[in-house]
C-alpha cells in the first residue's frame, strides 16, 4: 500500500487513486487528417518501459483531479507526481 | 500429569475444564490448548492432510506445522494451531484429521479495524524490540509496540540476568516505563504483512482468551492498519528442525519450544529425552529439562561438542554423545525410540521424546514482504536480512544476532543494559538432512512434502526455488516457510548440486499468520459489506410489495406482484395500464450531471456524437457518448436549462463513468473551458408518468401548467411549482407513449408521488417497476447501453446514424467511425428477433446460429452470427419478442435464424427493431 503525493491532498493511500495509463499523449490536433494507422497509434498505442514513465493519475477518491506522475515500473516506486502543466508546453 | 512444580508462569490457583476428542481435561490460565494437552501427556492431536500419518504437538507457537486443531466451542472454527489457542474453560476441540469444518451459523463476534500512524513501530516485545521500543519512546517518539504473544519477553525464560536482575523483572520494569512514556503496546498482537512507505497489517486478538466471559460488545479481533515513519522488526528466530526419517512422530519437537513449555507453562514434555543437536542452544534445553528431573541424552552431530555445555550438562546427569546423526524413529502414536548413527555404529536410544536443534532462522517474514534482500549466512545456516531498506530497521535474532549481549546492544543503542554471562558460541554444524529413505523425511510437516517430492520436482526439471515450491507446495499454509522453508532451500540446492547461496530463498508474502476473513472484513459485512443506495420512496415501494432489482449500488422496485402473481403476470399487467391508461415509474435512480460554465456547449459538443449547443433553452435533446474508438460509452437526454448551463441525465449503472470521463477530458485535454461538472443524481427524485392518460393526470396536479401539445411539446421541459415547491417537467419518452418526467427536490419526493397517485386512481394509474420498463423501451428498440451493448457497438451498429453528427468537424470517437473495420459489413447490428413459435422467450445471452440451405447445422465449430441481448414477454404484442446483435443484421431482415434453447433450435425471424407503434404515433397521445 503505497503513499501517491497528490500535488494538491499530500500523501494518500494507493487505493484512493485510479490510474490514468500513460502521460502526454495529447489528442491530435485534427483527427480527420490522420491516417489510419497515425490515429490507431493515438487510439490503441502505449509504451510499455521497464523502468521509467511518465503516466497519469487521477485522486479518484479524494479531490478527484488529475495529475501527472514519474514512476519506476520495475520497483512501482513513485519518482514524482506534478500538476498536469500547461497544454501550451506539452509534448 | 507432566506438569512441574517450580516451573512455569500458569496460574495454578484456578483450575480450568476443557474437553478434547471428546475426553475432559483440565488445564490452568496461561496455558494453551497444547501445554495444557502435554500437561495431560496428550502428543496425539490428530492426522496429516495428504498421508494421514499421525500428527503430535512439534513446537511451542506458530512454528508448529502439526498440530490443527478444530475448535467446536465458544464457536466453531477450523484449522486452528492448537499451540496459539489460549485455553479457556469450557473449551471444546477436536484434533484436524484431513481438513476442518466451517461454522454453519453466523458467527455472533464483532469484528472491526483501526488506524494508527506513528513514528515508530516495533514489532516484536523481546529483549531487542523492548529495548528499541525504550530508546525511541525516551527520545520523544511517538511509538507504537506490537507483541503476538500474550506476555513480553520474547524468549526469554526467566532464567537470565539482565542488569544484574533475573530477565523477566527487568522486562516488567520496561514495560511499565513504556507505559509511563505513552507508548500504544499491545501484546496478543500479530503484525502479518508489511507494505510500502511504512505500512504494516497487525491482527489483535482481544477476547478469545476470555472464552466465554468475552464482552458481546467488544470486539473480538481487530485488524490495525498502522503507518510508520519508522518500522523496527525485531521478530526473533525459529529454531530450524532437521529432516530424518520418519521425524514428523508425535514426540518430536523442537528443542526450545520444549525449553518453552517447561519454563512458560510448567509442562515437562518428556521424562526420557533425546536431544538431536547441530547447534548449542539446545544444550539449554538438555540442561533445564534434565533439571526438572527427565532423563537426557545428547546426540550432537558436531564431532566437537562445545566445552562449556558439556560439561553443564555433564553436571546435571545428561550425556553428550558427539558425531552422532539421528536416522529414523519408532513408535506409532508416540516416539518409542530413536534409532541414530555414530563413528561406531547403529544405535537405538528408547525415548518418549526427541527434541531437535539444527539452528536457527530469523525471522525475515516482514522485511522480506516488502522486497527487503536476504542473504545466506553460512554461520548461521540460514538467510539473514542483506542491504537496507528505507524506515525499515531489523534488530535482535530477526537479525541473526543470536547471543543475548548482542541482541541488547542492537535494542537498546547507548542505553544498553548488561547481559549476564553466557557460554561462548559455538558455529552451529549446517545439517539439512540425515540418510534415510527419502520418501519418508519430511521437509514440510503440513503438507507431508517429503524429500522425495523435491526430487521430483528437480527431476521434472525446476531450477527456481520458487517454482519448486510450487511445485510442491512448501511452505505454504500455515507453516508460510517458518520451518521448511530454509531446509526446501538446502535439500533442493544439494539435489541440484549448487550453493544454497546460490539457489537463494522463496520471497516471503503476507500474511505471516492466518487470518479469518470475518477480521480481514471487520464490520463490512452483511447489510455493511456494501452500500445500498436507496431512492426516497424506497419505504413506499417496499410498503407496496415491491419486488426489488439490484441495479449497481441502487436497490430499484423491479415489478410490483399482486396476490398470485408471478413477475411475468405482473409485468404484462403493468405494461398493459401503462400502454392503455396510465403508469408511473420511480426514475430517482437516473444519473444526473449539472454542466455550467460559458463553455459548457463547447465541452458537450465535442463529447456527445451529435450537436449540443445549439439545442436552445427549454429543449431537451438525446446524445449518445463514444470512446476514443467510437464504441458507445453510455447514453441519455440533455437538457438546456440556460445559455449556460446544461442538465444531463445518464444510465442508472453509468453515472460515475460518464462523470468520471467528462472531468478526465476536461481536466487533462481541455482545462482552459470554463466549465464545472457536479452529480446531482440523489438532489433530484425523477417519476416517468406514462401512457395515454398521463397529460390528464399531470393537467390535474399542476393545474398552472399548459399540458397541451403545442404549448408543452415533445422534448421540452417547463419548469412549474406545486404549493410552492419548484417542479421540474420534462417530455421525455422512454416507452413510445405520451409521457411527463417529473422531477423534484428529493425532499419532496414521497408528496408528490402520493400526489400524482392521487390525481392518477381514476386512470387505474399503476406504478411499474424495470422490468415493465425494459419490456416498453425493448418494444420501441431501444437500446439500453450495458445490457444491448458491451463496448464493441458503435451507433452505427444500433441503427442510430440520426445521432451522429454530419457538421460536425470532430468529437470524441468521430475519426474511429472512417476506420476499415467499423465500416465492415459483417459488424454485428442492433435487430429484433421474433420467434416463429410465437411461444418461447428466448434466453439472454443465448447465441444466433444459421442452418445450410439443407437445413442442416454446419459442423462445429458453429459459426455464431450474434447473440439475444434482450427477451421478453410482450402484452402489447401478445408474443415474446427479443433485441439481438446479428452479423450484418439489417440486410437480413426477413431472414431465418435459429437459437439454441435447451438442445432444441428455435427458428426466429430477423426484423425491424421497433415492434411497438413503428411510426411514433402515440408520443404526443
Amino acid at each position: 500500500m503505497q503513499l501517491i503525493h497528490c500535488p494538491w491532498c499530500g500523501p494518500r493511500e494507493e487505493v484512493e487513486f485510479h490510474y490514468g495509463g500513460q502521460a502526454g499523449v495529447a489528442y491530435p490536433e485534427r483527427p480527420a487528417e490522420l491516417s489510419d494507422q497515425d490515429w490507431a497509434e493515438y487510439v490503441f498505442y502505449r509504451d510499455n518501459p521497464k523502468g521509467t514513465f511518465a503516466e497519469r493519475w487521477s485522486h479518484s477518491a479524494g479531490c478527484r483531479r488529475w495529475f501527472d506522475a514519474v514512476r519506476d515500473t520495475h520497483t512501482y516506486r513513485f519518482l514524482s507526481t506534478t500538476k498536469p502543466r500547461p497544454k501550451e508546453v506539452r509534448v | 500429569m507432566s506438569r512441574v512444580h517450580g516451573y512455569g508462569r500458569v496460574d495454578r490457583g484456578r483450575t480450568l475444564s476443557f474437553t478434547f476428542d471428546g475426553r475432559e481435561y483440565t488445564g490452568h490460565p496461561g496455558d494453551t490448548l497444547a501445554s495444557a494437552l502435554l500437561a495431560n501427556g496428550v502428543h496425539l492431536v490428530g492426522a496429516s492432510v495428504k498421508l494421514g500419518r499421525p500428527h503430535g504437538i512439534s513446537a511451542a507457537w506458530t512454528e508448529d506445522a502439526t498440530a490443527l486443531v478444530q475448535v467446536e466451542r465458544p464457536f466453531p472454527e477450523p484449522m486452528l494451531q492448537a499451540t496459539t489457542v489460549e485455553l479457556v474453560d469450557g473449551l471444546v476441540a477436536r484434533g484436524v484429521n484431513g481438513q476442518g469444518r466451517l461454522a454453519d451459523t453466523p458467527d455472533p463476534a464483532r469484528y472491526d479495524r483501526k488506524h494508527t500512524h506513528t513514528d515508530t513501530l516495533v514489532i516484536g516485545a523481546g529483549p531487542a524490540g523492548l529495548l528499541a521500543a525504550l530508546s525511541a519512546a525516551r527520545a520523544g517518539e511517538d511509538v507504537v509496540l506490537l507483541d503476538d504473544r500474550p506476555t513480553a519477553g520474547g524468549s526469554l525464560t526467566g532464567t537470565e540476568v539482565i542488569d544484574g536482575r533475573p530477565a523477566l523483572e527487568f522486562v516488567d520494569d520496561v514495560v511499565a516505563e513504556l507505559a509511563r512514556l505513552g507508548v500504544r503496546h499491545l501484546q496478543r498482537t500479530t503484525a502479518f504483512g508489511q507494505y510500502d512507505d511504512g505500512f504494516v497489517l497487525a491482527l489483535e486478538r482481544r477476547t478469545d482468551h476470555l472464552g466465554f466471559d468475552a464482552p458481546a460488545q467488544r470486539s473480538r479481533q481487530r485488524v490495525h492498519r498502522i503507518r510508520a515513519l519508522k518500522v523496527v522488526v525485531a521478530t526473533g528466530a525459529q529454531e530450524r528442525p532437521i529432516v530424518f526419517e520418519d521425524n514428523d512422530r508425535p514426540g518430536i519437537m523442537l528443542a526450545a519450544s520444549a525449553r518453552d513449555y517447561l519454563h512458560r507453562y510448567g509442562v515437562l514434555a518428556g521424562r526420557e529425552i533425546v536431544v538431536f543437536t547441530a547447534d548449542d542452544a539446545a544444550y539449554a534445553a538438555a540442561v533445564d529439562l534434565a533439571g526438572a528431573g527427565a532423563r537426557v541424552t545428547v546426540l550432537d552431530v558436531r564431532e566437537n561438542p562445545p566445552l562449556d555445555w558439556k560439561s553443564r550438562a555433564n553436571d546435571v546427569g545428561v550425556t553428550v554423545q558427539p558425531s552422532t546423526m539421528v536416522t529414523g524413529t519408532e513408535g506409532e502414536e508416540r516416539v518409542r525410540a530413536v534409532l541414530a548413527r555414530t563413528t561406531d555404529g547403529g544405535v537405538r536410544l528408547p525415548a518418549d521424546l526427541l527434541l531437535v536443534s539444527g539452528g536457527w532462522n530469523p525471522v525475515v517474514h516482514l522485511f522480506s514482504h516488502v522486497r527487503g534482500a536476504l542473504a545466506y549466512d553460512p554461520s548461521l545456516g540460514s538467510f539473514r536480512p542483506s542491504g537496507s531498506l528505507p524506515g525499515v530497521t531489523v534488530i535482535g535474532a530477526a537479525n541473526g544476532t543470536l547471543d543475548l549481549a548482542g541482541v541488547l546492544r542492537e535494542g537498546g543503542g547507548p542505553d544498553t543494559p548488561a547481559a549476564g554471562p553466557e557460554p561462548a558460541r559455538t558455529p552451529a554444524a549446517v545439517v539439512w538432512r540425515t540418510d534415510g529413505d527419502p520418501e519418508r523425511q519430511f521437509v514440510d510437516l503440513q503438507r507431508d512434502a517429503t524429500v522425495a517430492d523435491l526430487g521430483r520436482a528437480v527431476g521434472a526439471g525446476l531450477r527456481s526455488v520458487e517454482h519448486v515450491k510450487r511445485y510442491t507446495t512448501i511452505g505454504t499454509a500455515h507453516d508460510q516457510g517458518k520451518t521448511s522453508g530454509v531446509l526446501a532451500s538446502g535439500i533442493t540446492a544439494e539435489l541440484l548440486d549448487v550453493g544454497i547461496e546460490d539457489l537463494g530463498t522463496t520471497t516471503f508474502r503476507p500474511p505471516y499468520t492466518p487470518v479469518a476473513f470475518a477480521a480481514l472484513a471487520g464490520r463490512g459485512r452483511g447489510e455493511l459489506f456494501d452500500p445500498v443506495r436507496t431512492t426516497p420512496l424506497h419505504d413506499w415501494h417496499a410498503e407496496a410489495g415491491a419486488v426489488f432489482e439490484d441495479v449497481g449500488q441502487w436497490k430499484r422496485p423491479r415489478y410490483y406482484p399482486r396476490p398470485g402473481e408471478d413477475m411475468d403476470a405482473a409485468v404484462l399487467r403493468e405494461c398493459a395500464a401503462t400502454r392503455s391508461s396510465v403508469g408511473m415509474l420511480d426514475g430517482s435512480t437516473l444519473g444526473k450531471i449539472d454542466v455550467q460554465g460559458p463553455d459548457a456547449g463547447v465541452l458537450l459538443d465535442r463529447l456527445y456524437t451529435n450537436m449540443m449547443s445549439t439545442l436552445k433553452v427549454g429543449r431537451v435533446r438525446y446524445g449518445v457518448l463514444c470512446g476514443n474508438d467510437g464504441m458507445v460509452l453510455d447514453d441519455g437526454t440533455v437538457l438546456r436549462i440556460d445559455e449556460d448551463r446544461y442538465l444531463l441525465t445518464t444510465t442508472t449503472g453509468g453515472a460515475a463513468t460518464v462523470l468520471d470521463w467528462m472531468e478526465e477530458w476536461l481536466q487533462t485535454e481541455w482545462p482552459e473551458l470554463r466549465v464545472h461538472l457536479t452529480s446531482v443524481t440523489e438532489q433530484w427524485s425523477v417519476f416517468p408518468v406514462v401512457g395515454p392518460r398521463s397529460r390528464e393526470v399531470i393537467g390535474e396536479v399542476f393545474a398552472e401548467l399548459d399540458v397541451s401539445n403545442d404549448a408543452f411539446p415533445f422534448m421540452s421541459w417547463r419548469d412549474t411549482t406545486l404549493d410552492g415547491v419548484p417542479v421540474r417537467i420534462a417530455r421525455i419518452s422512454f416507452s413510445g407513449e405520451l409521457a411527463y418526467e417529473v422531477n423534484v427536490n428529493s425532499w419532496y419526493a414521497l408528496a408528490l408521488w402520493e400526489r400524482l397517485l392521487a390525481a392518477g386512481r381514476r386512470f387505474g394509474i399503476t406504478p411499474y417497476g424495470t422490468e415493465t420498463m425494459h419490456v416498453l423501451r425493448a418494444e420501441k428498440g431501444y437500446p439500453i447501453i450495458g445490457q444491448d451493448t458491451d463496448g464493441t457497438v458503435t451507433p452505427q451498429d444500433l441503427g442510430m446514424n440520426w445521432v451522429v453528427s454530419k457538421k460536425k468537424e470532430d468529437f470524441v470517437g468521430k475519426r474511429s467511425f472512417a476506420r476499415p473495420e467499423n465500416n465492415n459489413p459483417q459488424r454485428k447490428q442492433f435487430v429484433s428477433l421474433l420467434p416463429t413459435d410465437g411461444r418461447t422467450k428466448l434466453p439472454e445471452g443465448s447465441q444466433i446460429v444459421e442452418l445450410y440451405e439443407d437445413g442442416k447445422l454446419p459442423e462445429p465449430p458453429v459459426p455464431m452470427l450474434g447473440h439475444v441481448t434482450s427477451s421478453y414477454h410482450s402484452a402489447e404484442l401478445a408474443r415474446p419478442f427479443a433485441l439481438a446483435l446479428v452479423k450484418n443484421g439489417r440486410a437480413r431482415i426477413g431472414e431465418l435464424v435459429h437459437v439454441p434453447v435447451a438442445g432444441v433450435l428455435v427458428p426466429a425471424v430477423i426484423g425491424e427493431t421497433v415492434l411497438v407503434d413503428p411510426e411514433g404515433a402515440r408520443r404526443d397521445g
